[in-house]
């Protein structure tokens, strides 16, 4: 008879052989049958001091590394702490397995200490969820949880395992099989569709590429930018796909949007073709969708057939992954061009320069005012090599982190876009580092977002993980702040914080940190030379940073692109 | 509008929650709802009446369902559509007779008599359960209890609205 072994050690085993190195998580009462197993392990445990932290955690090493992020979670209270990553991971397309311990199975349903409905809180934040019961369903549905988490639009999925399938026996018989008759990811795209999208690029005057993170997730960044350098295209990159291509290129345009570049929000705008790959016409970059790009076409390629035609009508829908339309894409145009150059569009691009040359993104940072956050992050960009890996929060920092950090290659930023999660950047950036340990990674948090999961930062310090984080101080809830002073006739309820509460470098030296704080412009440059020198450890750099500054350019929430605020005095 | 949606989905735990929160998740206000099994023990087929403008997104919404097989909006006159109900009315002895009477027009059978009423079964076309309540109404409608709609598309495959599978 062959070898029995627990559902725990079945669940361990399943998990090497997809080759997971590191697992981000706490225990508890639930799953500790299978942290025993996991004892005996060569696949790395990070204890997170809370779960959320942990999923973020997995969230950033997957965003980083390109992998299945891996987070365990007991039970009850553990569970609904990984929530909000699983979410937020959901709506980035993340690929994250997430192992929580259910109660017993003859226990469900009868409020068992640290019950919940995992399965039902967690459905509608996860691309699939499981409840397992029986110790031989384990192998083939971890099996087909990193599947469906790493292919087709990647996500979340959590795999809920009662306490009785962890504890009971089965022998083990390999790693499970696949049964998903109803799960078959288009991958490339129809070659006359293709074909198509040639024609009516190559007839178009004012094309833009529009450029989302489903580039990223493909890996096809390389495609992109042979295909928009064959077709003469200027490129656009959604916040989630800034790195897809290098923003030294002079077709990058950079971020369109509510607080994308003047130049970017305008292209599209009057473009006569969207040429959309991996992106989904997210609110934030269309504004009215009855008012945005009027004049375009839409060419759409996504993985995910459900976002064609959901917010902006295609007319030339092609479902398929953006590596291999891409692909395809760069075939079919070289077939149409036959050796001859792509149009040249000299008109389109004069526009487009002039626009550039008017509306530049620019910061002034006086050197007797406030440190602004601009400055800090056009410093640390200069500073750092091409691979550093950046994390944001969210707020007015995350918006100047990704308009002014020179991004050259993908997967170097990694941000909560679509779910807007304060709090991601801590744990994220310690997900990123401990899969990246050879690169630099530096979080730009802000003091609000810091606020939520620096705890996080006892887990960087006890396992070693050298993170850096840049606190953007403004003793603000910076970005509700400004929606208050824009919208709200300055009355600002509730978003003040308190600027010397927490010391946060007495707070980093707590956690076991280095600390560093710089108060004025000419300290930012020296306290960045500190922190990129400080690599034993995690190290917190605080900027003192001006309250009052706010992000342009800006559109207003549902408002029209072609009405783009570029500072104060166009409210 | 009232839209009728097939949805053949494999038979597993929770399918039947995946599908019916996709329909609240969009604020969709569903009519009726039937799952049950189907010539493939392995498979179900659930089929959703459903309120609202239009069902493209809804169906590729419950394509990307893991466990989702396939998905027919149905066009109206080209499916077999039944459903069957249970309706107990008022029926004092001096209008007995003609109660049975329009009973008799409709096929409706009678399953259950009581001192002061009648339960009948009636199946059929949903227009036609429809019509015999119409009638039913004047004398007064103590209880009812539909089933739902079962549809399957008539055997003219090019006739019906299909969506592929992709995802
Ligand atoms: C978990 C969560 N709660 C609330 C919000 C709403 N929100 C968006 S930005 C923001 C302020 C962020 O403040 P801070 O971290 O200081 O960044 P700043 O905008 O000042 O750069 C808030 C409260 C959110 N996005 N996430």
């Amino acid at each position: 008879m062959s070898e029995q072994l627990t559902g725990a050690d079945i669940l361990i085993r399943a998990l090497e052989h997809e080759d997971v190195e590191i697992i981000f998580g706490v225990p508890g009462g639930a799953i500790l049958r299978a942290y025993d197993s996991l004892y005996d392990s060569s696949i790395r445990h990070v204890l997170a001091r809370h779960e959320q932290g942990g999923g973020h955690m997995a969230a950033g090493y997957a965003h980083a590394t390109g992998r299945v992020g891996v987070t365990f979670a007991t039970s009850g209270p553990g569970a609904t702490n990984l929530i909000t990553p699983l979410a937020d991971a959901y709506m980035d397309s993340i690929p994250v397995v997430a192992i929580t311990g259910q109660v017993g199975s003859r226990s469900i349903g009868l409020d068992a200490f640290q019950e919940a409905h995992t399965w039902g809180i967690s459905m509608p934040a996860t691309k699939h969820n499981y409840l397992v019961t029986q110790v031989d369903e384990i192998a083939s549905t971890i099996r087909e949880a990193f599947h469906i988490a790493s292919t087709g639009r990647p996500g979340p999925v959590l795999v809920d395992i009662t306490k009785d399938a962890l504890i009971g026996k089965a022998p083990w018989r390999g790693p499970g099989q696949l049964d998903l008759p109803g799960y078959k990811p288009s991958v490339k795209g129809h070659p006359r569709q293709v074909t198509s999208a040639i024609e009516m690029i190559l007839g178009s005057q004012r094309p833009v590429l529009y450029a989302g993170g489903g580039i990223i997730r493909a890996g096809a960044s390389e495609e992109l930018l042979a295909f928009a350098t064959q077709q003469n295209l200027p490129v656009v990159t959604t916040l989630m796909a800034r790195g897809a291509i290098p923003d030294s290129n002079p077709l990058t345009l950079g971020m369109s949007g509510m607080h994308g570049t003047y130049t970017a929000s305008t292209a599209m705008q009057r473009s006569d073709l969207l040429v959309t790959i991996g992106a989904r016409f997210d609110d934030r970059v269309t504004g009215d969708p009855a008012l945005f790009a009027p004049e375009a076409k839409v060419i759409h390629v996504d993985v995910d057939p459900a976002e064609i035609g959901k917010i902006r009508n295609a007319d030339i829908p092609i479902v398929g992954d953006a590596k291999a339309v891409l692909g395809q894409l760069i075939e079919a145009g070289e077939r149409a061009l036959e050796g001859a150059p792509a149009p040249e569009r000299s008109e389109w691009f004069s526009t487009i320069a002039a626009w550039q040359r008017d509306f530049p993104l620019a910061y002034d940072q006086q050197p007797d005012r406030p440190i602004l956050q601009q400055y800090v992050i056009d410093e640390l960009s200069k500073r750092t090599d091409a691979d550093t890996i950046v994390i944001a929060g969210v707020g007015q920092h995350q918006m100047w982190a990704s308009q002014f950090w020179g991004f050259e290659k993908p997967n170097t930023w990694i941000n909560s876009g679509g779910l807007g999660t304060m709090g991601f950047a801590v744990p994220a950036a310690i997900g990123a580092q401990a899969g990246m340990p050879d690169t630099t990674v530096i979080a730009i948090d802000g003091d609000g977002c810091f606020q939520m999961t620096f705890q996080e930062l006892i887990t960087a310090a006890v396992e070693k993980i050298p993170v850096k984080i840049a606190v953007m101080n403004n003793a603000n809830l910076g970005m509700v702040r400004q929606w208050q002073k824009i919208f709200y006739d300055n009355r600002y309820s509730a978003t003040e914080l308190s600027s010397s509460i927490p010391n946060i470098v007495m707070l980093a030296e707590a956690l076991g940190c280095a600390g560093l704080r710089a108060e004025s412009p000419e300290e930012v440059v020296p306290t960045i030379e500190k922190a990129l020198a400080i690599n034993d450890r995690p190290v917190v750099m605080e900027f003192v940073c001006d309250p009052d500054a706010m992000v342009f350019p800006m559109i207003k929430a549902g408002g029209s692109n072609d009405e783009i605020l570029m500072g104060p005095e166009d409210l | 509008m009232q839209h009728v949606i097939s949805v053949t989905v494999e038979n597993k735990p929770g399918v039947l929650a995946r599908v019916s929160s996709m329909f609240a998740r969009r604020d969709f206000n569903i009519h009726s709802l039937t799952v049950g099994p189907t010539e493939d023990p392995k498979r179900s087929r659930m089929t959703v009446v459903v309120d609202g403008p239009e069902m493209e997104q809804i169906v590729k919404q419950l394509y990307k369902l893991i466990h989702t097989l396939k998905v027919v909006e149905h066009v109206p006159g080209e499916a077999v559509e039944r459903e069957i109900m249970l309706v107990r009315v008022n029926a004092e002895a001096q209008r007995r007779g003609e109660i049975l009477d329009a009973a008799t027009i409709f096929e409706a059978k009678a399953v259950d008599v009581g001192a002061q009423t009648i339960t009948f079964e009636v199946v059929g076309e949903p227009s036609r359960l429809a019509d015999f309540l119409e009638i039913m109404k004047t004398y007064g409608i103590v209880s009812l209890v539909k089933s739902g709609r079962i549809v399957l598309a008539k055997d003219t495959k090019s006739a019906t609205k299909k969506q592929r599978k992709s995802a």
